[in-house]
């Protein structure tokens, strides 16, 4: 899932600074997991937002909601009504959401008030560690079920790299080799032979941004089958 | 400054809440400060439940639970003390420091209790009414608003 993390209070603040009447828009997937944009968090960020501006006797009139995906057109079209009557919106979700839900809402200013930072796994409660780089190409059949894109700082597709130190990584010491634990975990299924492969180039000329995926069954659709 | 401070106090029924009793029983004398609010654990306690606390007007709020290890449901107070921390976080970063603190007072410690209340009872003197009050009581229905919050 993605994670986020909830900006500082004092940066929120200061983009609202010019609204009287906002609308925070919750998202009920991988924010809400991550404890940092559900429905939960909508309801912290307006009361603080409200006992900051009470302290300074100001008044900030604020509504809540929270769609179980801002990243999904379903669920994102029935709010385009609901925020009319506000100035701004602040969406809690991923950057994937806040945009989806700007250009649907293209008279309001939309606000961030999390910073996306990775799609990870949740270790436990509030522990959630990265996983994946989203590179357009799973090495993860051959590598032992563990991302050298994602685990390797240097991203090498063919290491460990000279820097390895008793399986340590050079970047950061307290850390395993990724390429280490590749060996080690290929070893344990007697796959070893996989390493006598050399894994081609990264396909970078995939990666350029925006991505675009359309599945096969509905190519059609979208007027590529012709 | 010359008020009287209102402070809630979320309690856990099998320690805080008895001790709170047996002060009462044993007419021990502390400031008439403090509202209780009944949890069947400290655990249940919710950050948005003491931000509300405040928005109501509240001068501090106490959260006082049971003493490590000592949980009726084994890490309740565990729970609530690592969210009090984080609510402390929430509260510096509006300008409300020093008026929230976890407490952990058995339910024989009766003494504990008065010396707690007495404690926040200073410190909220020392600094002063809710900016939110703005010379108002807290609102009437603050504490039966947040009593149905916590019982459903």
């Amino acid at each position: 899932m993605i994670i986020a993390e909830r900006k500082p209070f004092a940066e929120i603040k200061a983009m609202l600074a010019p609204y009287k009447k906002i609308l925070i828009v919750g998202c009920g997937t991988c924010v809400a997991v991550c404890l940092a944009g559900g429905e939960k968090e909508v309801g912290l960020l307006a009361s603080q937002l409200k006992l900051a501006l009470g302290v300074e006797d100001k008044h900030l009139e604020i509504g809540e909601i929270t769609v179980e995906r801002q990243c999904d057109l379903e669920f994102l079209r029935p709010l385009c009504d609901f925020t009319a009557d506000y100035e701004a919106i602040v969406s809690m979700a991923c950057g994937a959401g806040v945009q989806f839900l700007n250009q649907l809402c293209s008279l309001h200013p939309v606000f961030p008030a999390v910073n996306t930072t990775f799609i990870g796994v949740n270790n436990e409660v509030g522990y959630y560690t990265e996983a994946c780089r989203a590179c357009h190409n799973c090495y993860l059949g051959i590598t032992g079920g563990i991302c050298p894109v994602t685990m390797c700082p240097k991203g090498l597709l063919n290491g460990p790299c000279g820097g390895m130190v008793n399986g340590r990584c050079e970047v950061d010491p307290e850390k395993e080799c990724a390429w280490c634990r590749i060996y080690h975990r290929l070893e344990l299924e007697g796959r070893l032979d996989n390493l006598r492969e050399i894994l081609p180039l990264h396909p970078h000329d995939r990666t350029t941004t925006p991505g675009t995926v359309i599945h096969p069954a509905y190519k059609r659709r979208y007027g590529l089958n012709e | 400054m010359n008020f009287t401070p209102k402070i809630l106090a979320y309690v856990c029924t099998y320690c805080t809440y008895t001790a709170a009793d047996m002060a009462g029983s044993a007419r021990m004398q502390y400031p008439a400060t403090v509202r209780i609010i009944k949890y069947l654990c400290t655990g249940r306690i919710d950050i948005i439940h003491i931000l509300k606390g405040f928005e109501a007007g509240a001068d501090a709020i106490m959260v006082s639970g049971c003493e490590a290890g000592s949980c009726h449901f084994l890490e309740g107070n565990l729970r609530a003390r690592e969210r009090v921390e984080y609510t402390k976080q929430l509260l510096d970063e509006i300008g409300l420091s020093g008026r929230l603190e976890m407490f952990e007072i058995a339910a024989s410690d009766a003494p504990k209790w008065v010396a707690a209340v007495k404690e926040m009872t200073q410190r909220v003197e020392a600094l002063g009414p809710n900016p939110l009050r703005r010379g108002k009581h807290l609102h009437p229905d603050a504490v039966e608003q947040l009593e149905n919050m916590v019982q459903p």
